[in-house]
């Protein structure tokens, strides 16, 4: 039985549809991530399927249930703030029980799921601290905790590491990784950052202005998007798109890392840029015919801003889209 | 204090203007007190001494003790007071918090409809409202005077919190709602810890000229069991001879309560500044 399905789900505030048509089925175990850009309605879809707001027509099935009506503390699912939104006035331990006191759950089993959830997300030790002396990476944590705690059938997460600096947010995304893999649950998680999307998800779902783009693995979109928002959505530094030089319309997409520097190449232009990454170098470069791209090149080169450069590329590696941003199979 | 942004000058011009304002503001209340320590003869002779071994005189308060029953009027401002701000904090949070949190048809009209009586004077509706107090039987008691006082103060009291409420993080809320808390939980144990500043400014704003009217004791609960201070004061002002004495000594010991109330509320005003909030 799938996790959660959502069916011609719709949700408009006044007259503007902000999720349109939306159907999907997450799998039971199935981690799937919302991504797209700001604005495409994946935090409402997420509060749809939480039951914060209601869906405008549809149906959202949680665990083979209707749940249309039925509130969100009933739904059995936890939800994770970007804000980690944590009950300033309440202990940590509190504030990780509170769901469970108000279902009315027996007072030993809330304490077996806090030691549980403790131990995992290693909290122990500030059980008894409030949120105002925690900081930030450990009150997510105990974010989650109190998601845990719940065993819910699905997991939701809104944009959980938005909130932290660079280093913590890469430790946490393995954290909540390896949470999916022991805990084998249900979990959709919303995100605006690409790398989050590519490195959690069993299914990405990509989103724009309240329509599903694409749906699939992380690998399948990489190496066969759909449209051209798609292929420019995935990957970093993003896909490069140029005119197709017949003047039909319709543009190539070609992937940075696809592009190298060959005497003779397909492709002439100038470099602007240059950033040394150590392990990668970008090279950013305007064309003869006014057209900026992006090439990646492996390991460290030593090249002048300024200086003139020949690209070539594999053709079967270059994607072509047309006028409409479809992909056109060759 | 960081050196780098605060010069000497410009910290004693700072407290310069910060102390000429606290004695512009001191200056009548201090008048009040030293003269009501002072014999009639005194105060009219040198306003601003303070009082020595031969003016002073206690007098004044030993008139205010014995006309009329000074503690009775006492406990009914207090009453009048602190219930009305109960109210208005109460009612006032809970309709701002309507307007805040929820999409409904006419939301704005309803916020604007309820602030209209920031413009609006009630004293106006003075007949109106003496009218319905007679009807209602409530002439002559305390709660005439709390339900115009909670009246009065709700407009001001739904804008400000209303605005404040907006502010706090809807991720909190929706985390409430998610563990199964009721509304009312949020809006009492999440919302309100979050809005205290706001709520102590409203209850200062509201409880000095509550605390100080005149207009509607006198008019809807003139008898003597339900006098306020402010009313009971005005025995010892007549039209041809007013006992100062009886009058300053009044007015000294009416700050008194009104400087507790507000110690209590800047507390929290400042309490409510540190607390932790979300992130």
């Amino acid at each position: 039985m799938p996790a959660l399905k959502l069916e011609n789900v719709y949700k408009s505030f006044g007259s503007v549809d902000v999720l349109k048509d939306i159907n999907l089925t997450v799998e039971d175990g199935e981690f799937v991530v919302f991504v797209g850009p700001s604005g495409c309605g994946k935090s409402t879809l997420l509060r749809v399927i939480a039951g914060l707001e209601d869906a405008t027509k549809g149906s959202v099935f949680i665990a083979g249930e209707q749940v249309n009506d039925t509130p969100p503390s009933r739904r059995g699912i936890a939800m994770v703030f970007q804000s980690y939104a944590l009950y300033p006035h309440l202990s940590v331990k509190a504030n990780m029980s509170l769901g469970l006191k108000q279902e009315k759950q027996p007072k030993d089993l809330i304490e077996t799921r806090v030691q549980k959830a403790s131990e995992i997300l290693s909290l122990n030790d500030y059980l008894d601290r409030h949120p105002a002396e925690l900081s930030g990476g450990q009150r997510q944590r105990v974010a989650i905790g109190r998601a845990i705690v719940r065993e819910p059938k699905l997991f939701l997460f809104d944009e959980p590491l938005s909130n932290l600096d660079a280093a913590l947010r890469m430790n946490t995304r393995i954290e909540i990784a390896e949470l999916h893999r022991t805990l084998s649950a249900s979990m959709v998680y919303v995100t605006h950052d690409q790398t989050e999307a590519m490195t959690l998800a069993d299914k990405i779902v990509v989103l724009r202005d309240g329509r599903i783009e694409q749906v699939g693995s992380p690998m399948e979109l990489y190496n066969n998007p759909a449209n051209k928002f798609v292929a420019g959505f995935l990957g970093s530094p993003a896909m490069n798109f140029l005119n197709k030089p017949d003047g039909q319309g319709g543009t190539i997409g070609i992937r940075p890392e696809h592009l190298r520097v060959a005497k003779g190449g397909k492709i002439t232009g100038k470099i602007t840029h240059i950033e040394n990454l150590g392990s990668d170098t970008n090279l950013l470069v305007r064309t003869d015919t006014n057209e900026p791209i992006t090439v990646r090149l492996f390991g460290q080169h030593a090249m002048d801003v300024g200086a003139k450069v020949s690209l070539t590329y594999d053709e079967d590696q270059a994607f072509e889209f047309d006028n409409d941003g479809l992909r056109v199979m060759r | 204090m960081n050196k780098a942004r605060h010069n000497k000058t410009n910290v004693i011009a700072a407290h310069a203007a910060l102390i000429a304002y606290t004695l512009i503001a001191l200056f009548p209340v201090f008048v009040i007190v030293i003269n009501s320590f002072k014999t009639r003869r005194a105060i009219f002779r040198e306003p601003l001494a303070l009082p020595n071994a031969d003016t002073f005189s206690m007098v004044g308060y030993e008139t205010v003790l014995k006309q009329g029953d000074f503690f009775l009027y006492f406990q009914n401002s207090m009453i009048v007071t602190v219930v009305s701000l109960f109210f208005i904090l109460l009612f006032g949070a809970m309709a701002a918090f309507a307007l805040a949190e929820y999409r409904f048809k006419g939301n704005t009209l309803m916020g604007l409809y309820l602030a209209l009586g920031i413009m609006i004077p009630i004293r106006i509706g003075t007949v109106a409202i003496l009218d319905m107090m007679v009807a209602t039987g409530l002439v002559n008691t305390l709660w005439a005077l709390i339900l115009v006082y909670t009246a009065q103060g709700l407009p001001l009291a739904v804008f400000i919190l209303s605005e404040f409420m907006k502010q706090v993080s809807d991720d909190l809320k929706n985390a409430g709602r998610i563990d199964g808390l009721s509304e009312y939980r949020i809006f009492f144990n999440l919302v309100l810890p979050l809005v205290r500043p706001a709520m102590a400014t409203v209850a200062v704003f509201n409880m000095i000229p509550i605390w100080n009217d005149l207009w509607f004791p006198l008019i809807l609960a003139p008898a003597e069991e339900v006098k306020t201070l402010t009313l009971g004061s005005q025995v010892f002002i007549g039209q041809f001879v007013t006992d100062w004495n009886a009058v300053l000594s009044a007015l000294s010991l009416a700050i008194l309560p009104v400087m507790a109330l507000y110690v209590v509320f800047s507390r929290q005003l400042i309490r409510g500044i540190t607390s932790g909030a979300v992130k």
